[in-house]
């Protein structure tokens, strides 16, 4: 077995409590930050849910032309943000109508023609359901000298695109909060294991061990930390779901993508913070 | 293979710790640093090693200058230094022979020569009937023995000894000093910063360099006449039994061939 990783292996056996301190410092900061992405995974799909439903309708002058129509027609259809646009006529407008108000059946029928104004009614493709999006979209269909008026659920779309931009914040500010005292951990078990082994690397430098194979077991042993902190959150994170599923409400697990990031990110997150650590506590040797 | 040109090192709280020093110790030599505590005897020893640049002038130990080292060279400079301390430096958690062979690993030699090297320098000291004892179980002679040990594994050209009988009673430091001797014997050269005045009077073969306030205020070479020639090395003491010199011709490890 390599010396570097044999000597990172018995860091673990020498000072197994500070080990497995580390582990869970990690394990839970990541936790944390995997329940997060759990929950915003949720939120975003919730909020993707209500977005699909963000829809422009343009009601449109009874005097407009077929041609005017088929040429507005083309033109939205051809906006990058638009997903699909559907004609609605006046016959079809006064028949959903009916439909879904049958209180008012005796008013609809009893007409002599029908007030109802024929619309376009447009569905934004995913990624422009943004309020600007939306908003160019509307100003340009009111452009339309046929087009009498337009409208779109702007005041809860601004809300719900602000709820989405805050829970990202929180979930950012809060995981970075436990990334620094998991790397606050690191470095302090880092640090307790250089000051331990201080006459050791000494001696190794006397007799002209290279830094870097000097920093090597330590270096690993943040790496091994840091992979066993990322499978421990990343299995928290798992068992949080299963249990949150089967217990309150019906939530979707985050991607498989984003639990080998969690473990990836505990691994790198562990050599990172040993690097630091065992750079300015060597000098001090 | 040392030589010290104009030196100069000052530190920022205590000031000037050497002035002006320059001299030259030869392949082969044995040379004594004497002086006062504070004289700068150890401040000679840590620019040798160039754990320390000096503030103005040059430190050359073979091949490598202070001026161009950088710092990624100097384990290898390291490696053709054996260094040895008035506190040994032992770990304790580890036997004799561990001590040894733990500056072989850590400079990565095979692990096949390692044993062998090992045994090889603990019998040159004296001391194989003890490669399985823990510094604790060893007498300060005994543990100077093994930071010798430890000192010659890597098969070094100079050997740097600071104080090594400082914390020896009388005869074991006698023991430690005529180890140097034999080693100086096979050729090898040996500074040795020590205040014992009467080890050095003893021995007045040797070249002796005498620092005080961080000057050279003696040199036994440059008081000598220049044409007269260089002390012959002590003769090896009949007690010692010193393996043949074939044994010892070892063949010096470069890291670079691998």
């Amino acid at each position: 077995m390599p010396y570097a990783l044999r000597e990172a292996l018995s860091a673990f056996r020498r000072s197994p409590l500070l080990a497995f301190l580390s582990i869970i410092a990690i394990g839970f900061s990541l936790f944390v930050i995997g329940l997060f992405g759990l929950t915003a995974w949720n939120i975003g799909r919730a909020i993707e849910k209500v977005e699909e439903k963000v829809e422009i309708v343009a009601y449109l002058d009874d005097a407009t032309t077929p041609s005017q129509l088929e040429l507005a027609q083309q033109e939205v259809r051809g906006l990058p943000a638009v997903l699909e646009l559907r004609y609605v006529t006046k016959f079809d407008a006064l028949a959903s109508a009916r439909e879904e108000m049958p209180e008012f059946q005796d008013v609809f029928s009893d007409l002599d023609n029908n007030p109802l104004p024929a619309s376009l009614e447009i569905r934004m493709k995913p990624g422009s359901r943004t309020p600007d999006a939306v908003k160019r979209v509307a100003e340009r269909l009111r452009a339309y000298p046929f087009v009498e008026d337009v409208r779109y659920g702007r005041e809860w779309l601004d809300k719900i695109y602000q709820i989405r931009r805050l829970a990202g914040g929180a979930a950012t500010m809060i995981g970075a909060a436990f990334a620094l005292v998991a790397a606050i951990i690191i470095a302090t078990a880092v640090r307790i294991a250089v000051f331990a082994r201080r006459e050791e690397i000494s001696i190794m430098r006397l007799v002209g061990a290279t830094d870097g194979f000097v920093q090597r077991p330590f270096l690993l042993e943040g790496v091994m930390t840091g992979l066993m902190g990322g499978a421990l959150a990343a299995l928290l994170t798992w068992g949080s779901y299963r249990v949150l599923s089967a217990t309150m409400f019906r939530i979707e697990m985050i991607p498989g993508q984003w639990m080998v990031v969690v473990v990836v990110v505990g691994t790198v997150f562990g050599f990172l913070s040993s690097m630091v650590a065992v750079r300015r506590h060597l000098e001090a040797v | 293979m040392i030589k010290l040109t104009s030196v100069y090192k000052e530190y920022p709280r205590s000031g000037a710790a050497l002035d002006n020093v320059s001299f030259h110790v030869q392949k082969g030599e044995l040379v004594f640093l004497t002086g006062h505590s504070g004289a700068g005897k150890s401040t000679v020893m840590r620019l040798v090693q160039m754990a320390e640049t000096p503030s103005a002038g040059e430190v050359r130990v073979s091949g490598f200058s202070s001026r161009t080292i950088k710092r990624r060279e100097i384990p290898f400079l390291r490696r053709k230094l054996g260094v040895v301390f008035q506190d040994f430096r032992l770990l304790r958690d580890r036997t004799a022979e561990q001590n040894v062979a733990f500056a072989l690993e850590v400079t990565g030699v095979k692990r096949a020569e390692i044993s062998q090297r090992v045994n090889r320098v603990l019998t040159q000291v004296g001391l194989s009937h003890k490669a399985q004892s823990f510094p604790d179980e060893l007498s300060g002679g005994e543990r100077q023995r093994v930071a010798v040990a430890r000192a010659l594994a890597n098969e070094p050209l100079v050997l740097l000894a600071d104080e090594p009988t400082g914390n020896l009673d009388e005869w074991a430091g006698r023991g430690v000093f005529d180890l140097f001797r034999d080693i100086n014997a096979l050729g090898m050269t040996v500074l040795m910063a020590t205040h014992d005045l009467d080890l050095v009077r003893a021995h007045p073969e040797y070249r002796v360099i005498e620092l005080a306030q961080g000057q050279v205020v003696y040199d036994s070479k440059a008081a000598a006449k220049p044409d007269a020639p260089a002390p012959a090395p002590a003769a090896v003491p009949a007690e010692w039994t010193v393996p043949p010199r074939e044994q010892l011709a070892i063949d010096i490890y470069d890291p670079r061939e691998g």
